[in-house]
């Protein structure tokens, strides 16, 4: 393995057509860590992941993941990564048995029957292990594909947005499991539309149009995006969030409960604003270091749906 | 990373699986042949017999009488009552309660007689020419007969002479010319290439419509190893479809066996790896498994109307000839009746067995050429 880093690529690139998906990315992913995959629909972040997991093959770029190199040791990759898709992606019409026992004999891993049976109590599906998968709610299907998925003890695990449509505490849980692999050893990158599931993540990369634009440890992002942010607070909330909207120099307005955070990325037109409004007072302006809310918020709101490009 | 039966294995029993719970589609694989063998078995029949006849009597004389009833009894003709007068029997081939209408001119009996060479005007509903064919070629026998019954004693030079010579007219491999003995063997054929070639080509789309492909190809299973796992059933689907046919076709329809089981097994067995290969091609083609369904149903047709299945292959124009002799299905038609019917052994099929081997290499290059593209 070169040095700590579990993915390491460069220059990744792939086009469908002649459409760039994925513009010369790099990341390189230590050990151990739970790094956040960040940006809009049609970004790129599937077409990412299945390169790095040696699902496609990239057009150009080199790297190694797990020490083997992206583009030649596709196979070997294979057995040391747990890749969850973006869609439930096991047989709806085999029980929950029969998806794990398949996916055990796909790895043709030694002492099946025990492996499954560990997965099901884990799981918590012992008793249920006969009831078909398709039958199941969407928060036990993701509990499912995360069990399958780990059955081989990957070392790598490959999450393409995992918690979409499943409820918050299922979320939490499932987030629980994923700091416990962390822990473990298990590097994880996963990728998110979801402020909770950033903010869980120990280092973050934004993409857009299929290029890099952030990539750091998390502790590092908002200053990265270099918000300025002031907290806001006092009566009559909504009508002053509805005005501020409005100013020039105020980008983003977040609601935190009955205060608001306002950012802006430049200073002097954002403070011009604040001082206006101070001269009234009737709220409580106090500046408050930019956290990582506000910069996932800001970053989220500053890129539309990506798929809409050829359109724009 | 080598190939792994392991593997192979583990696909082919989840394919077993699955297709077990679809109910729908097993029983369809059990239930179409059957179901197609009762009805083109039992109901077509290209010697159409008892179509409705109305005649139209200006003579009543025992000539006449005995073609009347020469005509009932030969039962290509149900005499259904009289008509009088052009008008009514017009109506009624228009309206489709006759279709014929035989007119036996006034004094018919006495022009005979004289020598005068009556006409007797038969009208018939020629719409459906295959209807009506059989009926017209009886026709002029049973006049001839029903003459040389009546006109007996002094009157016996009137009845026509038979002609000086002989036509020995010897009905081989289907003597009492039943339709369903050359139906049935023929319906093999279209019962493999209808079922077979849909349920590959939805089997391997429904894998990527519904998203497991993505799980498959990120396991390390191989290519090779997933392809064999999915088409490897159906061969089997494919030798119970035999089975059913070949019990059905032998008691219900007592058709004959007469040739080389050999050249049948080995006939059969590579007409299912056409039709396998041909579903290949189709889901590396088809986005959905609606539109596989789409393309299957257009391979099955010029199975059903360019093989000689239903019509004669020779009558069929030249060009249709050609791209009859592309589809799978006429080759393996011609194997499957000439060792049936015929008595035919390997030999006697070996060009058709060839030509199955030809469109196999062709289908599985270009489906092999689909396939690589589409990895990516």
């Amino acid at each position: 393995m070169t040095g700590s880093s579990v993915i390491d690529v460069r220059g990744l690139t792939k086009r469908f057509g002649d459409k760039t998906v994925v513009d010369h990315f790099d990341i390189a992913v230590p050990r151990g860590a739970i790094y956040g995959f960040l940006g809009p629909n049609g970004s790129g972040k599937t077409t990412t992941i299945r390169m790095i997991c040696g699902l496609l093959t990239p057009d150009e770029g080199e790297g190694t993941c797990l020490g083997f190199d992206v583009r030649r040791d596709a196979a070997r990759i294979k057995e040391r990564v747990g890749y969850m898709t973006q869609k439930f992606s096991y047989y709806e019409d085999l029980s929950i048995r029969e998806n794990l026992d398949f996916v055990a004999r796909m790895y043709r891993l030694d002492r099946r029957r025990q492996r499954v049976d560990a997965a099901l109590d884990e799981l918590g599906l012992a008793d249920r292990q006969k009831q078909l998968a398709g039958s199941l709610s969407g928060g036990w299907k993701q509990r499912l594909a995360l069990a399958a998925c780990l059955l081989h003890e990957p070392d790598l695990l490959l999450l393409d947005e995992p918690t979409a449509g499943v409820d918050p505490k299922a979320r939490r849980d499932f987030w629980d499991e994923i700091r416990r692999l962390s822990a473990r050893g298990v590097t994880v990158l996963v990728s998110t539309h979801y402020m909770d599931e950033a903010i869980q993540c120990d280092f973050i990369t934004y993409i857009a149009y299929g290029r890099k634009l952030i990539d750091g440890p998390s502790s590092e992002i908002p200053a990265m995006v270099g918000l300025v942010t002031y907290r806001v607070s006092g009566p009559d909330i909504s009508a002053l969030e509805a005005e501020l909207q409005k100013e020039d120099g105020v980008e983003q307005v977040a609601r935190f409960g009955a205060v608001l955070h306002v950012s802006g990325t430049d200073r002097a037109k954002l403070e011009s604003v604040v001082s206006r409004y101070r001269a009234r007072g009737t709220h409580e302006w106090t500046e408050k270091k930019s956290e990582l809310e506000e910069a996932f918020i800001y970053l989220m709101a500053g890129a539309r749906d990506n798929f809409a490009r050829d359109a724009a | 990373m080598r190939f792994s039966f392991a593997r192979l294995f583990a696909v082919l029993a989840k394919e077993f699986i699955q297709m077990r719970r679809d109910r729908i589609t097993f029983g369809m694989m059990i239930g179409l042949p059957i179901f197609q063998l009762l009805l083109f078995g039992y109901i077509i029949n290209s010697d159409a017999r008892h179509l409705p006849t109305l005649v139209e009597l200006n003579d009543t004389g025992p000539l006449v009488r005995s073609i009347v009833s020469g005509m009932q009894i030969s039962e290509y003709f149900d005499i259904q009552g009289a008509v009088a007068g052009v008008d009514s029997g017009e109506k009624a081939l228009r309206d489709g309660t006759a279709s014929f209408v035989v007119v036996f001119p006034q004094d018919f009996e006495r022009d005979i007689v004289r020598g005068l060479k009556p006409t007797l005007l038969v009208t018939a509903d020629a719409s459906d020419p295959s209807a009506v064919g059989g009926a017209v070629g009886a026709l002029s026998g049973i006049v001839s007969r029903a003459m040389a019954e009546t006109l007996s004693g002094p009157l016996a030079r009137l009845a026509p002479a038979p002609p000086p010579f002989d036509v020995a007219v010897h009905k081989l491999y289907n003597p009492e010319g039943r339709t369903s003995t050359n139906i049935v063997p023929g319906l093999l054929a279209i019962i493999l290439s209808m079922t077979l070639v849909m349920m590959t080509a939805v089997a391997i789309v429904k894998e990527s419509e519904r998203g497991t492909m993505e799980m498959l190809i990120a396991t390390p299973v191989r290519p090779l190893e997933v392809m064999l796992g999915k088409i490897v059933p159906y061969v089997f689907v494919g030798y119970v479809q035999t089975a059913v046919f070949l019990l059905a076709g032998l008691t219900l329809f007592e058709v004959p066996f007469e040739g080389s089981w050999w050249a049948f097994f080995v006939g059969f067995n590579l007409f299912i790896v056409v039709n396998l290969a041909l579903g290949f091609l189709i889901s590396a083609a088809a986005r959905s498994q609606m539109q596989a369904m789409q393309l299957s149903m257009f391979t099955i047709l010029p199975s059903v109307l360019l093989s000689g299945f239903l019509f004669p292959f020779a009558a069929m124009p030249g060009w249709a000839q050609i791209i009859g002799s592309a589809v799978p299905a006429t080759h393996f038609l011609r194997v499957v009746r000439t060792v049936m019917l015929k008595g035919g052994d390997i030999g006697d099929v070996a060009g058709e067995m060839w030509a199955m081997v030809a469109i196999l290499i062709v289908i599985s290059v270009v489906a092999m050429l689909r396939y690589r593209q589409t990895l990516d």
